[in-house]
């Protein structure tokens, strides 16, 4: 089945089965949906807008419960230590203490972890405590004073141990183990083409990223409820329900279907809530207590509390011809995995499989890395991967670009990937892969107006109101940078996701009520499902329901998916759903005209116009679809040489970022970032450009001004004092070339959204600043001593 | 914890000196802080926003006094005339949220050397206005206020009842080097204030030390190089070789150290930098007002 | 301690746990308001903003005990008598401005007060009266659009 141009399937007589539907038993005319308000292609309105502009949308953190207790953890100060002893006596004493627990009383599995079951559930002598914030306790009580009061009455005698805190020295032999199986969580070698090639023009460079964090504003919250029957009810800001709920159930030594999970309102994620983090806490103690138990962390405890951007280093060599033909890459990247792994496996593989950029390579060495050291946990955040390769792959190119004499666009657009370039995996891009075009579009767009130096607005110039400049030192930089990065889940996952789709009639007229798993995180997942069903079924009124673990998953709302894979479910539900509104009108009708069409309200012969309604068709009751939508297979990569077909959709965006630099202090403003991105198809296009005005935005910060900082270990900088993400007047305008040029395996010819734009912006905003200043900056954030040459 | 809410200065003085442990609080953006994390217990909280007195300010002669309760939002719009360095500060601060309940008087209580208006109030020699029930109100110098960092010269009775600030009689400059455009904590911070009429120039560096100190080597460099200039009854672009030394001299003074938001090295640079440019700015309005 | 008040028009009584209490805790915990968010609780990133006496302020950083007798509005109180939304409201809906919505509330407030002195604000107007609130989904550029939009609505 192909997409029409109105992007719509076409089934028509004979039409091929949808994977693991049986034939249609009718023969059903063409399909033209009728034009409804609010299909994909508009700007329909989010259906959660007017209760977040009112404050009424219950988030997480919202959550209460009648006689519901407060939950705290208690958590090492130190990266690597043993516990020596545990005294919860004066906590347990306090008044107003329902419950203090242990590693013993977990009653199931100890650990948990995403791909590695690595992770202990609460700290114990048992194993070494592995970095700064492992959860040691967890108590309940009546109030949040009350419980942290309790808190600080744990006594915890720790014997502090030596960290292991370099992620390179952690991958050398005679470094202590920090695992049963060693330091190296994964390592993913590439082998592609002549190992041993030459080239006439050699650039080498060492990069170093720093961790970013991904700093939702909405804390980590959720409520426990035990049913009274041993099982528990877990309201939940997450990426994944089905996920968290196995790992919760697991660990309460519970069947699945005991343990029953809820999405309640998230506050962002962006990565930092696939993993679980007060999940199994939350439940655990209330089924201990009977009592509804909240819990919530504090922003600095948020900073403990989840996964990070993975830092690291990152070693390249470029090799070309004297035309600026790329002939090699070999790099070797050591990513910092921190005490657990996390999803640090798949990262590993990305950073690989995406480290030469969106380039023709014919040739190419990779090794990556990731090592297990006591720094924080380090895991999924948006970008996954590529986002420190593009930092590296993209400097290379510039300062390939420098040794050559060429302009740097013209360098990357000499070597673009095109449709069928192949990956250093050996897989081929199908379908547009249209990098040269995205350099072509930012390179073309107009340039932002020059500074007005004779009446400087000082909230235009780097620095804004601090008064640092009226000018003085002032020089404007232009840099590029373009990315890609796999959508949806590789390496043979066997990704999937379920809709159940069902058409009722009400009082209200028809309505299609949508179930799914999936989780709305602020991308506008939900707003597009109710698009699709507009679309597919021609009814107006659609409801999306809790999303909630009594339907089949959903799969992670990461790897920019969620509409491709959800969307693609309720896409196919609703189709089938057509068809069987068909069928029960052909039984009602006592006939089978041959050339029904469902256009709502109405069902219309083509020949011989209105037949019948759907009011008519549901009066015989609602019909309903529960329906698991695959993806196509993928494949794992060979381990000796990382060939392997093992991506579903690859998405492509390109940066051009424009920066006032003041070149004797190092404090920078961008003016603009222009982007263009290829998004398939957008179904919802304000929605699209919120996410890549976003997604920028986050680039910005990494650019700039966001790391969280590791001493020996420990986080120096757990606060929105100094983990310092961009305000208003950090962000510039942004000016977007969205493109739509389909995929032809996916729904509707969408391609992810969310990542691409975190992945190019980041180099982008970089070389702006190394144009205006020469520096190399071989380090993201880029600090203002690096700016200045004080610094390295 | 006591909560004590005085509706007067004197009901205040009375209530410190009774409750000697009691944490005042005016704003909060400092002390609440505290509170929220469980960083701080005090036994008792004293609130200053009912006490009426700690809201004036006024003029008196050449002199503003600025009541410890007035908030920075306030200064901006009232004061900026009479305290233009104070003023350009002040907009540095947090955020219009933060700007609407931070106080001068806090600033000074939280005694942290990045506190963005100590600067200015150093660098023009102002006057901190305290008092206690027992011995009434009595003067300390900014620039001995802060004793070390959280540690200000107030005694245990004593509340912050207002600053004297001159007001101007000259230009004024304030720079505050920070990683983000707004909402920061400064790196460092220079304030500088031209007194056209005594012919001196203050100076105080925040941010980049323990306490907040004045460049007195760098204003006695500069107040020479003025004079031997004749810059001071005609004022005229100034020298480069004086800008740069007077920038290096008021690097020289500062006694940073590294840290979480930068390091010494950069302090310094910054510093230098930035007074150059408040320099050449400050004289540049002064020969436009000539 | 009972601390006595006026939350958007009506007259409210507070029983705090402890006595040094936020104001962002007690409407929350104490008053069941949760519009008012609680993204970093230190006066960091303006999604607690609220009207004290007409002054926008961060409700996390205000005791309690000193809203005793004062005014307070909050999000909640912003839609009309009917529950209609108020302009500024709509046009964050209107203007793809909302993606998770945590920095909302604050943002409809910051934008409200703004408006209110200044109804046809330049573009770094907006930016320096909106740099107390942080948005992590947005970029910022919808919540522009939003402002301006707001700006015209108001003055039609």
């Amino acid at each position: 089945m192909m997409p029409s141009a109105s992007g719509t399937i076409r089934i028509g007589p004979g039409a091929t089965t949808l994977p693991g539907r049986s034939a249609p038993t009718v023969p059903i005319a063409p399909h033209e949906p009728v034009r409804v308000r609010g299909g994909i292609g508009e700007n329909a309105p989010r259906p959660d807008g007017i209760p977040k502009v009112k404050g009424e949308f219950a988030y997480s953190s919202d959550l209460w419960a009648e006689g519901m207790l407060w939950g705290v953890t208690v958590r090492s100060p130190y990266p690597r230590a043993r516990i020596v002893s545990i005294d919860t006596a004066a906590a347990a004493a306090l008044p107003g203490v329902a419950s203090v627990l242990l590693a013993h009383d977990v009653p199931g599995r100890r650990h948990f972890g995403m791909e590695i079951i690595d992770q202990p559930v609460l700290a114990s002598a048992a194993e070494e405590i592995r970095y700064q914030g492992e959860a040691v306790a967890i108590i309940a009580a009546d109030e949040p004073e009350t419980a942290r009061r309790a808190a600080a009455l744990v006594r915890v005698e720790y014997e502090e141990l030596e960290p292991v805190t370099d992620p390179e020295a952690a991958l050398l032999p005679g470094t202590p183990h920090l695992h049963a199986g060693g330091n190296i969580t994964r390592h993913v070698k590439i082998r592609h083409g002549d190992q041993d090639v030459t080239a006439a023009v050699v650039v080498r460079g060492s990069y170093e990223v720093g961790m970013q964090d991904q700093a939702f504003l909405g804390p980590e919250s959720g409520l426990a409820v035990p049913d009274g029957a041993g099982g528990v009810d877990l309201f939940i800001s997450t990426q994944w329900l089905h996920i968290d709920r196995d790992q919760v159930a697991a660990c309460l030594g519970l069947e699945p279907p005991q343990v029953r999970l809820t999405l309640a309102g998230v506050g962002g994620a962006f990565g930092a809530r696939e993993d679980i983090s007060l999940q199994v806490h939350c439940c655990l103690l209330a089924l201990r207590t009977g009592r509804p138990v909240k819990m919530m962390y504090s922003r600095e405890e948020s900073f403990f509390g989840h996964v990070h951007r993975h830092p690291g280093v990152l070693h390249y060599e470029h090799g070309a011809t004297r035309d600026g033909d790329l002939v090699y890459v070999r790099c070797r990247i050591v990513l910092d995995g921190g005490a657990y792994a996390s999803s640090s496996r798949a990262v590993a593989a990305n950073a690989a499989c995406f480290s030469c950029g969106p380039y023709e390579v014919p040739n190419a060495t990779i090794d990556s890395f990731v090592s297990y050291t006591n720094n924080p946990p380090c895991g999924a955040m948006r970008g996954f991967g590529a986002v420190q390769t593009a930092f590296a792959h993209e400097s290379q190119m510039d300062k390939l670009a420098a040794a050559l004499g060429m302009d740097p666009v013209e360098l990357r657009i000499r070597n673009a990937m095109k449709e069928g370039t192949a990956l250093p995996t050996g897989q081929r891009v199908e379908g547009a892969a249209p990098v040269a075009e995205l350099l072509r579009s930012i390179r073309d767009m107009p340039a932002p107006p020059a500074l007005d130096l004779e009446h400087p607005d000082l909230r235009l110039l780097p620095g804004g109101v601090a008064n640092t400049t009226h000018g003085e030192g002032v020089t404007r930089g232009v840099g590029y940078g373009v990315g890609f990065k796999n959508v949806c889940f590789a390496e043979g996952f066997n990704d999937y996701s379920t809709a159940r789709v069902r058409l009722d009639g009400t009082p209200d007229g028809p309505t299609v009520y949508i179930h799914t798993a999936a989780s709305e995180v602020g991308q506008g997942l939900t707003t597009i499902l109710a698009q699709i069903a507009r679309t597919e079924l021609g009814v107006e009124r659609v409801i999306v329901l809790p999303a909630d673990t009594n339907v089949g998953g959903a799969g992670s709302t990461s790897a920019s998916r969620q509409t491709y894979m959800t969307g693609g479910a309720v896409k196919a539900a609703c189709e089938v759903v057509r068809r069987r509104v068909l069928e029960r009108a052909i039984e009602q009708l006592g006939e089978n005209p041959g050339d029904l069409s469902l256009e709502a309200p109405d069902i219309v012969s083509h020949a011989r116009g209105v037949l019948t309604d759907l009011e008519t068709v549901l009066a015989d009751g609602h019909v309903e679809e529960t329906f698991e939508y695959h993806h196509r297979k993928t494949w794992p990569l060979d381990p000796e040489t990382g060939q392997g077909e093992a991506h579903v959709q690859f998405a492509f965006a390109a940066h051009r970022a424009t920066v006032d630099v003041d070149t004797e202090l190092g404090l920078v403003r961008v003016v603009e970032m222009a982007t263009a991105q290829d998004v398939g198809k957008a179904l919802n296009p304000q929605a699209v450009e919120g996410q890549i005005e976003g997604g920028t935005s986050q680039g910005v910060g990494f650019a700039l001004m966001e790391e969280i900082q590791v001493v020996d270990g420990r986080i120096i900088n757990p606060s929105f004092t100094d983990y310092l993400i961009p305000t208003i007047l950090d962000m510039p305008k942004v000016v977007m070339d969205i493109m739509e040029l389909g995929d032809p395996h996916a729904p509707y010819g969408v391609k992810g959204v969310g990542e691409p734009p975190s992945i190019s912006s980041t180099p982008a905003v970089v070389a702006a600043i190394r144009q205006a200043t020469g520096r190399e900056l071989a380090r993201i954030p880029v600090r203002p001593d690096q700016i200045v040459g004080i610094a390295p | 914890m006591h909560v004590l809410q005085p509706d007067s200065l004197a009901e205040a003085l009375a209530a410190k000196a009774e409750h000697p442990d009691a944490v005042p609080v005016a704003g909060g953006t400092d002390v609440m802080v505290e509170f929220n994390f469980d960083r701080r217990r005090p036994a008792a909280m004293l609130d200053l926003t009912r006490v009426p007195e700690l809201a004036q300010c006024g003029r008196d002669n050449g002199t503003v006094r600025l009541g410890s309760g007035v908030t920075y939002t306030r200064l901006i719009s009232e004061l900026a005339a009479e305290l233009p360095g104070l003023a350009i500060a002040s907009r540095t601060v947090g955020s219009p949220q933060i700007r609407n309940r931070g106080t001068v008087g806090g600033n000074l209580g939280t005694a942290s050397p990045a506190g963005d208006a100590l600067p200015p109030l150093i660098a023009n020699s102002a006057r901190v206005e305290v008092a206690s029930a027992a011995r009434g109100p009595r003067f300390v110098d900014a620039a001995d206020f802060i004793v070390r960092p959280k540690q200000s010269a107030l005694e245990p009775d004593e509340l912050i009842v207002a600053v004297h600030v001159p007001a101007a009689r000259g230009p004024q400059q304030f720079a505050k080097i920070g990683s983000r455009n707004a909402m920061v904590i400064a790196v460092a911070s220079f304030a500088l204030v031209v007194d056209r009429e005594a012919r001196t120039v203050g100076t105080a560096i925040g941010s980049a030390g323990p306490t907040v100190n004045r460049a007195a080597e760098a204003e006695a460099f500069l107040g020479g190089a003025l004079a031997d200039a004749d810059q001071w009854n005609r004022p005229s672009t100034l020298d480069r070789a004086v800008v740069t030394r007077f920038g290096e001299l008021v690097a020289a003074a500062a006694r940073p150290r590294d840290d979480l938001r930068g390091t010494a090295a950069y302090r310094r640079h910054a510093l230098g930098v930035v007074a150059r440019r408040a320099l050449v700015w400050a004289w540049r309005d002064l020969e436009r007002t000539d | 301690m009972r601390v006595d008040c006026t939350i958007n028009g009506k007259p409210e009584q507070i029983d705090t746990g402890w006595e040094g209490e936020s104001l962002l805790h007690s409407l929350r915990e104490r008053l069941g308001l949760n519009g008012s968010k609680n993204a970093c609780e230190q006066g960091e990133c303006g999604s607690c903003s609220i009207y004290l006496d007409g002054v926008l302020v961060c409700a996390c950083l205000v005791p309690t005990v000193q809203a005793a007798g004062r005014t307070l509005v909050t999000i909640e109180g912003l839609p009309g008598p009917e529950g209609e939304l108020h302009h500024v409201q709509q046009a964050f809906l209107d203007a793809g401005a909302v993606q998770c919505g945590f920095c909302t509330p604050g943002l409809i407030m910051a934008t409200h007060e703004l408006l209110g002195r200044n109804p046809e604000p330049t573009e770094p107007e907006v930016r320096e009266a909106l740099a107390g609130n942080l948005c992590r989904c947005t970029g910022y550029e919808k919540i522009l659009d939003a402002v301006q939009a707001a700006a015209a609505a108001g003055r039609a």
